[in-house]
């Protein structure tokens, strides 16, 4: 039925889910750094990372793929003939998958861990220190264990929308999934076969990442009762 | 210099047509998306459960699967059977504006739907059986009572959704249409000043997310003054 590219869209579908969760860890770290910056009680670096947050979320993912991509890419190029090189720098699509992802990504988590960090009631850290614990046990300790519980279902979201934005990474010749599909379809003439397939593969990834986050949420939140209505 | 900003100054208007075209896209497509999201909406909160599961099955497939894919499916996809190129309708599927339409009205109907499900579900009881108490039939009902609340309450979620459609828009680029995404590829492509083309781009986007941003806080106080805090 798929003419023997079955195995070349697998190899490609392998390729989406490593793109998806090298990027994703590049987010989570951004994410963090961002919340980081909006909380932050200097004012200069509250007022970056709301630029961060607002620029990208207003900025749609195509356009900064290419710009990142291509735009990236050239102006390196650009720099370095200025600096007097003459090697021609090229970027990996893979890495530039990545970094867009990752950026993009980053500002949406971003605000999804800001509004965790401040679901915290504000005693528990000073409980915390009061301890004796240090900064950074309070965060490890106290924090992230409660942060995932009130990030998780942003972070599900963000999961979702990150795993179906990978597509468009297939623009800029990256050989994922849907760049596969493309080259299967042009060279078979069966575009909506090879299009339903990958759609199936998507549903897919998307359905077991719901599972899994869902059995993840109910861990989390183990030690919570839920209100019966 | 590094940056050069004079050919993009020339190539402004070619930007200005592209933003027309990224506006055209949108309002068709938001508009068919709402034509198709109530009905959905009012499937997804039926009481019987096939009506309930054929809305569900519909927003779970398109929200679980890359807009780029429907789009793929609905412009390349559809020319694989002969049936569709031998029918009528085939002068209106082999546009790519047409089709680009087509693909986001599906898919901001399936988001949209879910939203709108969400808001009908929140309507206090009170004022379904006020609503009954009076006497009104279940068509009234609908027609006086909770679409007009539900759709009142659903702005402030249904703004984020059209910001995120405004920029899936760009998507059409990738199917030949020159929107704004289009006229910087089609500015990169010819100066190979892919730099600036993009970033051009990216701020026409930023601009036109402030605007419908502020449109929105606009129609809220509008049509959401009774939700909003009290002054004194």
């Amino acid at each position: 039925m798929l003419h023997g590219y079955g195995s070349s869209i697998l190899e490609g579908a392998w390729l989406t889910v490593n793109l998806a969760l090298t990027s994703m860890a590049l987010a989570i770290v951004l994410g963090l750094i961002g919340a980081t910056l909006r909380l932050s009680p200097v004012k200069w670096l509250a007022r970056s990372g709301e630029a961060y947050t607002t620029v990208i979320r207003g900025i749609p993912d195509l356009v900064l793929i290419l710009l990142i991509f291509y735009g990236g890419q050239d102006l390196v190029n650009r720099i370095a003939l200025a600096l007097g090189s003459t090697d021609y720098i090229d970027i990996n699509p893979f890495v530039a998958g990545v970094c867009t992802m990752g950026f993009i990504f980053g500002a949406y988590l971003s605000e999804t861990f800001r509004g965790a960090f401040m679901a915290i009631p504000k005693g528990q850290i000073e409980a915390g220190l009061a301890y004796g614990m240090s900064n950074g046990q309070v965060f490890w300790r106290i924090l992230v264990p409660q942060m995932v519980r009130f990030a998780l279902p942003g972070f599900t979201n963000n999961w979702l929308v990150l795993t179906k934005s990978t597509a468009l990474i297939s623009v800029i010749g990256l050989q994922d999934m849907m760049f596969k599909a493309k080259s299967a379809a042009d060279a078979t003439h069966e575009p909506f076969t090879f299009f339903l397939a990958v759609a199936g593969l998507y549903l897919m990834l998307t359905s077991v990442s719901l599972l899994v986050l869902r059995f993840l949420g109910k861990h989390y939140s183990a030690s919570i009762k839920a209100v019966e209505l | 210099m590094i940056l050069d900003y004079n050919v993009i100054w020339e190539n402004l208007p070619l930007y200005f047509g592209g933003a027309l075209v990224t506006l055209k896209v949108l309002l068709i497509s938001l508009f068919f998306g709402l034509m198709l999201a109530i009905p959905l909406a009012l499937m997804r909160v039926s009481r019987s459960p096939l009506i309930n599961f054929a809305a569900w099955l519909y927003t779970y497939v398109i929200r679980g699967t890359p807009m780029l894919v429907q789009l793929f499916l609905i412009y390349f996809g559809l020319a694989q059977f002969e049936t569709v190129r031998q029918s009528v309708l085939w002068p209106y599927l082999s546009s790519a504006t047409f089709c680009a339409c087509l693909a986001f009205a599906i898919n901001t109907g399936a988001y949209s739907a879910e939203l709108l499900a969400g808001s009908l579900k929140s309507i206090p009881h009170g004022e379904i059986e006020a609503a009954k108490a009076m006497g009104m039939s279940r068509a009234t009902l609908y027609r006086r009572i909770l679409l007009p609340s539900a759709l009142r309450r659903v702005l402030p979620q249904y703004s984020n959704e059209v910001l995120m459609m405004m920029q899936t828009t760009s998507l059409a680029s990738i199917v030949t249409l020159v929107d704004i995404t289009g006229a910087a590829r089609t500015v990169s492509a010819r100066y190979y000043l892919p730099f600036e083309a993009f970033i051009t781009a990216a701020v026409f986007y930023l601009i036109l997310t402030f605007i419908l941003t502020r449109l929105f806080k606009l129609a809220e106080r509008r049509w959401l003054a009774y939700q909003a805090p009290r002054k004194h």
